[in-house]
């Protein structure tokens, strides 16, 4: 049933709705409504294999409810995530949803809470191993751990320790060899470096390079920071307050940004090089998202908004090989980008 | 194993207390003294044919004119004082262990289950608590006890007076350890670990026993600490009150109970000794649970 | 005579089994207006050096050596209340969590008068006409209405703003501002550097720009300096030091941020990670990640050897090391 050249990842029309209402005796008293937070409003894309794609964008743009949603640690409101086919939402047999299970597996952000203080590095590392009953015995549940810890650049003593002897950019190691332990297909790294100093964020960035060239890993990475989602993706989609405004291959996004929001953020980007180029500040700060304007999201900061941005939602149309959802380049009245630093 | 005790940040700060280990050290001794009470007590108060009523109300030995066999003098029935201490707080001890030990795992299998599943559950069980809390502790044990009595036919009310009374102090002490541990869950719970053990499928009991309770249980020992104080007291009430263990098998409260029968008639020694050994009991106990209360919380230090 | 001058700085934190050296032996100046930026990974000292220098080191933490001069003044053994005064008056401070530095039960009108008035002998009136023009001079909109608003009522991006004016009001000539941008997105970011470059050139306040990022120190910073492991490994003009670093710290750490427009290639990286305070080796601190290390450095401490607008505590560049 598994369709191998198909994407492995197929999200579709996803929604996801928090309910932010104070306690229901706090609400009845008070006289207030129940209050609902679209974290996650119409998402689509697919993920092809051995492809980095990456999702970027502000803190509350529900890239990170998107991530727990491809892996299945929340359930959607409305729309499906299909994994190499299948829909893991719609299996209901443990020995059914397992082997799924086994072949995506998450990084996340906080090296300091992705560990459990009280275990010993072998037996974080061995939980998916345990989990999804992949070795027969103890020696080769030692074998297995050593390996994984290997392939990250520990070594095997260290499956002894405790978490808390490492630093924080081993931490982040152990917590890839525990991924990699159930020998998976697909990572999700929820912002797997943005708690890290910068030259351990380089070492680590490497590594998942090199883990994904050898074992042909597919990669969803969550970022903020758009040098680092330009150094490892293969494609980018960009979210703005629960919807993805804008798809593209990584290298036309930096050369070619379509969407204003797109284009606000690499002008947001510091200067490094001391170009002597000025960091466009923008107005206007992101709305609050459980009362979102009306029309396009971002009408309120974009400097090309017209009425019809303020009161029609923009549909996603494609656009070369990407996608955008934005009137003003549906119209061709956006006028071209430049940026003097980036070469062509 | 022992370098790592020594090496720990809680053996250095119990090293550098001295009120915490002369509690400590009161504390151990007393419990040992209770433990082994039949090979050093000087006389068995429970064994009836060694007792001689002639020997009764003798005061302690410094004070008494000729008889110097009882060391903190004997009560009515010419029981040795010192020795019916010793066995008093065995039971005391006992039954405050055996109370903390159900409260514990009553309220940290109620706090997790709470924490972990919320909703619903959540609400009942912490509604529950906090409507328990609205009762002084010593009535919810006294209403208990008094129930589950009246069940009881009248020939195994006496045999089972203890279970009884550990029972009715252990359901009246659960909130604690429940508040506490549910407040660690709701922590935990969203802690990534949590977060990649769910991923991979991991059973949420398993989930809850063996990463989330490991982590609820610095808290837990702390609580546990205070609560074994005011078990003991609670036990104390309780049979003072005369609906605590009976006077065939006494304990401290019980001890106290039958000495203040005698206070006015100047007999202080029957009341004053169990009094004092409470007293002490209780306090070192207490001094222990609040410093641990405050080695496990750095921010007071 | 420069504004602040850092003189062989030493703060330690003692525990159970010996002192640890958070800041080791740093002198550092920042001149009347200038941008000084201090950059290093988390760890590096570069927080302790600011709260050192406006005194708010917590015990038992403690200045163990060095002095520290303002406007040509000693204010390290100062006392607590002369220190008081100095700070808000004198050096203002923006840190990283703004929520930390605005009480949550007054409105911040009412902060910034009590603080112009604490440090001014403006009437209350006048007090209230300046909070609301540092309000307006910061960026918040509609300021005459949001001066009676509460901290929790602002964004994250506009509560910096009111800390801002708070740190500016009493006109001090020192803003230390540790990691001010870190908590905030991308964009806002970009609001709060312009802003305190504006204030910054406005008013010629010197700032002490407490960072890790880069991008931060290259867009505002006229100076800066590298630190590692307590120690400054490198210190000059940003436009020299962010192009052409010296010290190998620098120059790894330059190498392994990634950038747009660079392609394909993996970054470049340092291995290991820097030493812990407890754990932090004899010679120079960076020898054991360095990959030009040779014997010297593993036995003696290199001091910063000035080139030309820079200096670089290195002994690749230190001409006497021939001589030992």
């Amino acid at each position: 049933m598994t369709d191998s050249s198909g994407p492995l990842i197929e999200v579709r029309d996803l929604v996801k709705t928090y309910d932010v209402s104070r306690p229901w005796l706090a609400r009845v008293l008070e006289r207030l409504p129940v209050q609902t937070l679209k974290a996650v409003d119409g998402v689509k894309f697919t993920i092809r294999r051995g492809e980095t794609f990456s999702l970027v964008g502000e803190s509350g743009c529900g890239k990170s409810s998107v991530a727990r949603l491809v892996v299945g640690l929340d359930r959607p409101t409305r729309g499906s995530v299909l994994f190499d086919g299948m829909d893991l939402a719609g299996l209901r047999r443990r020995s059914d949803i397992a082997p799924i299970r086994r072949r995506m597996q998450m990084i996340f952000q906080d090296p300091y809470a992705s560990l459990n203080p009280r275990w010993r590095v072998e037996d974080i590392v061995a939980e998916p191993i345990d989990a999804f009953g992949l070795v027969a015995n103890r020696s080769e549940r030692s074998g297995k751990v050593a390996e994984s810890l290997r392939q990250v650049g520990l070594s095997p003593e260290d499956a002894r320790k405790f978490p808390h002897e490492f630093s924080g950019g081993q931490r982040q190691r152990i917590s890839i060899a525990r991924a990699l332990a159930a020998n998976p297909d697909f990572l999700v790294c929820d912002e797997p470096t943005s708690a890290l100093d910068v030259s351990v964020q380089a070492q680590i960035l490497n590594l998942m390079k090199d883990l994904q060239q050898r074992f042909g890993l597919t990669y969803l990475f969550i970022s903020h920071d758009l040098s680092v989602v330009y150094h490892v993706s293969s494609r980018i989609g960009v979210m703005y307050l629960g919807r993805l405004c804008e798809i593209s291959a990584a290298k036309d996004l930096f050369r070619r940004p379509q969407h204003p929001y797109t284009r606000l953020l690499l002008d947001t980007i510091p200067d490094v090089e001391m170009t002597g180029r000025e960091r466009v500040s923008v107005p206007g700060e992101v709305p609050d998202p459980i009362d979102p304007p009306p029309g396009c999201s971002f009408h309120p900061r974009c400097p090309f908004a017209n009425e019809r941005c303020r009161q029609e939602d923009p549909t996603p149309v494609q656009r070369g090989r990407g996608m955008v959802a934005c009137h003003a380049v549906e119209e061709g009245r956006l006028p071209p980008f430049k940026r003097s630093d980036l070469g062509q | 194993m022992y370098r790592r005790v020594v090496d720990s940040d809680l053996w250095f700060s119990f090293s550098r207390s001295p009120t915490v280990v002369v509690a400590a050290a009161v504390a151990t001794i007393m419990m040992m003294a209770a433990l082994f009470a039949p090979l050093i007590a000087p006389q068995d108060p429970f064994d009836l044919t060694s007792l001689s009523i002639l020997d009764a109300h003798i005061p302690p030995a410094w004070m008494a004119a000729d008889d110097h066999r009882f060391l903190l003098g004997s009560d009515d029935q010419g029981r040795d004082v010192l020795s019916a201490i010793l066995y008093g707080s065995r039971i005391s001890i006992g039954v405050g262990l055996a109370s903390v030990a159900l409260a514990l795992v009553l309220g940290v299998s109620l706090g997790l289950l709470a924490g972990y599943v919320g909703g619903r559950l959540d609400a009942l069980i912490m509604r529950t608590a906090e409507i328990q809390l609205s009762f002084p502790t010593i009535l919810i044990a006294l209403l208990l006890n008094g129930v589950m009595r009246s069940i009881l036919p009248a020939d195994l009310q006496d045999q089972l007076a203890i279970p009884v009374l550990i029972v009715a102090i252990g359901i009246s002490g659960w909130v604690q350890y429940a508040r506490t541990v549910r407040g660690t869950t709701l922590v935990e719970k969203n802690k990534e670990y949590v977060q990649a053990a769910r991923l991979i499928g991991i059973h949420p009991l398993m989930i809850m026993l063996r990463h989330i309770l490991p982590n609820t249980m610095g808290p837990v020992l702390v609580i546990a600490t205070i609560h074994l104080a005011v078990a003991i007291i609670t036990e104390a009430t309780l049979s003072f009150l005369g609906v605590g263990v009976p006077p065939t098998e006494p304990s401290l409260g019980t001890l106290i109970r039958i000495g203040n029968d005698f206070l006015f008639s100047g007999e202080w020694w029957i009341t004053m000794f169990p009094g004092a050994a409470l007293a002490i009991l209780v306090l070192a106990v207490n001094l222990l649970g609040d410093w641990l209360r405050d080695a496990f919380n750095p921010k007071l230090r | 005579m420069a504004l602040l001058e850092v003189d062989r700085l030493r703060v330690e934190f003692p525990t159970r089994r010996r002192a640890l050296v958070a800041v080791d032996d740093i002198s550092l100046t920042i001149e009347a207006g200038e941008v000084l930026g201090v950059v290093g990974e988390s760890g590096a000292g570069k927080s302790v050096t600011g709260a050192a220098i406006i005194g708010l080191i917590e015990p038992p933490g403690r200045v163990a050596g060095g002095e520290i001069r303002f406007d040509g003044r000693r204010i390290d053994h100062l006392s607590d209340e002369e220190k008081r005064r100095i700070r808000g008056k004198e050096i203002g401070s923006v840190f990283q969590d703004p929520l930390t530095s605005l009480n949550p039960l007054f409105t911040v009108g009412q902060q910034l008068v009590e603080t112009i008035l604490a440090h001014s002998d403006r009437s209350a009136d006048d007090a209230r006409r300046h909070a609301l023009r540092l309000l307006e001079d910061v960026g918040i909109p509609a300021a005459a209405h949001r001066i009676d608003s509460y901290p929790h009522e602002f964004s994250g991006g506009m509560r910096q703003r009111v800390v801002i004016a708070l740190a500016v009001c009493a006109g001090p000539r020192l803003i230390i501002a540790d990691e001010p941008t870190t908590a905030l997105d991308v964009s806002i970011q970009a609001q709060i550097i312009a802003l305190l470059k504006r204030l910054c050139r406005d008013q010629g306040t010197a700032i002490m720009l407490i960072t890790h990022d880069m991008g931060v120190i290259a867009e505002t910073a006229d100076r800066v300096a590298v630190m590692y492991a307590g120690r400054i490994v490198e210190v000059g003009r940003v436009r020299q030091i962010l192009r052409a670093p010296t010290h190998p710290y620098t120059t790894g750490l330059m190498d392994s941020i990634p950038r747009l427009g660079h392609d394909d290639a993996d970054l470049a990286q340092i291995d290991g990670a820097m030493p812990r305070l407890h754990e932090i080796p004899d010679g120079c601190a960076f020898h054991s990640r360095c990959p030009h290390a040779f014997d010297l450095c593993r036995r003696r401490r290199p001091v910063l050897q000035t080139t030309g607008e820079a200096a670089a505590a290195c002994f690749l560049f230190d001409q006497e090391r021939s001589d030992d």
